[in-house]
């Protein structure tokens, strides 16, 4: 077994002096793979980590997948300071340098549309949660207590009523908010809503969505959703970014495999 | 506005992993796991669920 290749993403050629002490996956040194206007930022993968089951184990394993995925994400934001990039799925491996610059090759054309789409453009990530049922104050029936079954029962149905018509307020707070934000953006995509056991929401996490926008306007319509998340007190808004344009490296009309 | 504005350590691993698992440009590499992305995305999932839920249960 030979050593492999990881791919970060594709770019526009810059200036190689700008990516020296860049390490990615497992501290290994980047280099730039070349074809005409573009390179793709790459470093080598130790050959006992380049088969699949070896790759696909450490993408199982939390502290493995958090590991590669923080490389992945420093190595892709320090090129994308540098010039237009195309950020690459997690784990796109090759057998070769000269396999990735095929690649440049073969998918030459659509390298350069999707760079010109997203050159001087970044991604903000927009959130909203609406507080979890039962976090609010309330009387909780005591175990134990002489109250106990029909009166927890009763507790119980509130419990979904409210927390069904808390969502639908939070949904259509989302709608509106995101009709105005994307009024900014140039494009958007929707992500599915954030599992509550994933992460210290401060709630539960109705809308999650991306804003593909002009760099200069990413702090416009960072402020923007603060705000319309501060005029309803039902909702937390969350705001985060920006990012390179992962949301936004697919094809317009989704992704293509 | 930088993108590498952000210091990595704020950022949450669930809002990195919607976007590397779910985001980039997808291309069939040499070694398949890019072409079984879907379940990727699903296995790495459950294995952070998982993961949580047994340093929870250490907590």
């Amino acid at each position: 077994m030979s050593a492999a290749t990881y791919t970060y993403a594709v770019a526009r050629p810059f200036d190689p002096a700008q990516a020296a002490g860049l390490v990615g996956v497992d501290g290994a040194a980047i280099h730039l793979v070349s074809h005409q206007d573009l390179v793709a930022v790459v470093s080598p993968l130790a050959p006992a980590a380049a088969d699949e089951a070896a790759l696909r184990a450490r993408l199982e394993t939390l502290a493995e997948l958090e590991a590669i995925a923080r490389a992945h994400h420093g190595v892709v934001a320090a090129v994308a300071a540098c010039a237009p990039t195309l950020p690459f799925r997690l784990a796109t491996v090759h057998r070769s340098d000269d396999r990735v610059a095929q690649l440049l090759r073969r998918e030459h054309r659509r390298f350069r549309e999707t760079l010109d789409r997203l050159a001087g453009r970044v991604e903000v990530g927009v959130k909203l949660y609406v507080q979890r049922a039962g976090a609010s104050a309330g009387a909780t029936p005591v175990a134990g207590s002489a109250r106990v079954g029909r009166d927890y029962l009763r507790y119980r149905r509130e419990q979904r009523d409210q927390r069904q018509q808390a969502w639908r307020r939070a949904t259509a707070a989302a709608e509106q908010m995101d009709a105005v934000l994307a009024g900014l953006a140039v494009d958007r995509r929707q992500h599915r809503p954030q599992s509550a056991e994933l992460s210290a929401a401060p709630g539960e996490n109705v809308f999650n969505a991306a804003y593909l926008v002009d760099a200069g306007r990413a702090e416009e319509l960072a402020a923007l959703a603060r705000r319309l998340g501060a005029e309803n007190p039902q909702v937390t808004i969350e705001v985060t970014g920006p990012w390179p344009a992962y949301s936004f490296a697919g094809s317009e009309h989704g992704e293509r495999t | 506005v930088s993108p590498a504005a952000l210091p990595a350590r704020e950022i949450a691993l669930v809002d990195l992993l919607d976007r590397l698992l779910a985001g980039g440009i997808v291309l069939a590499g040499d070694i398949t796991l890019a072409i079984a992305d879907i379940d990727m995305v699903q296995i790495s999932l459950r294995a952070l669920i998982t993961s949580l839920d047994a340093a929870e249960r250490d907590a």
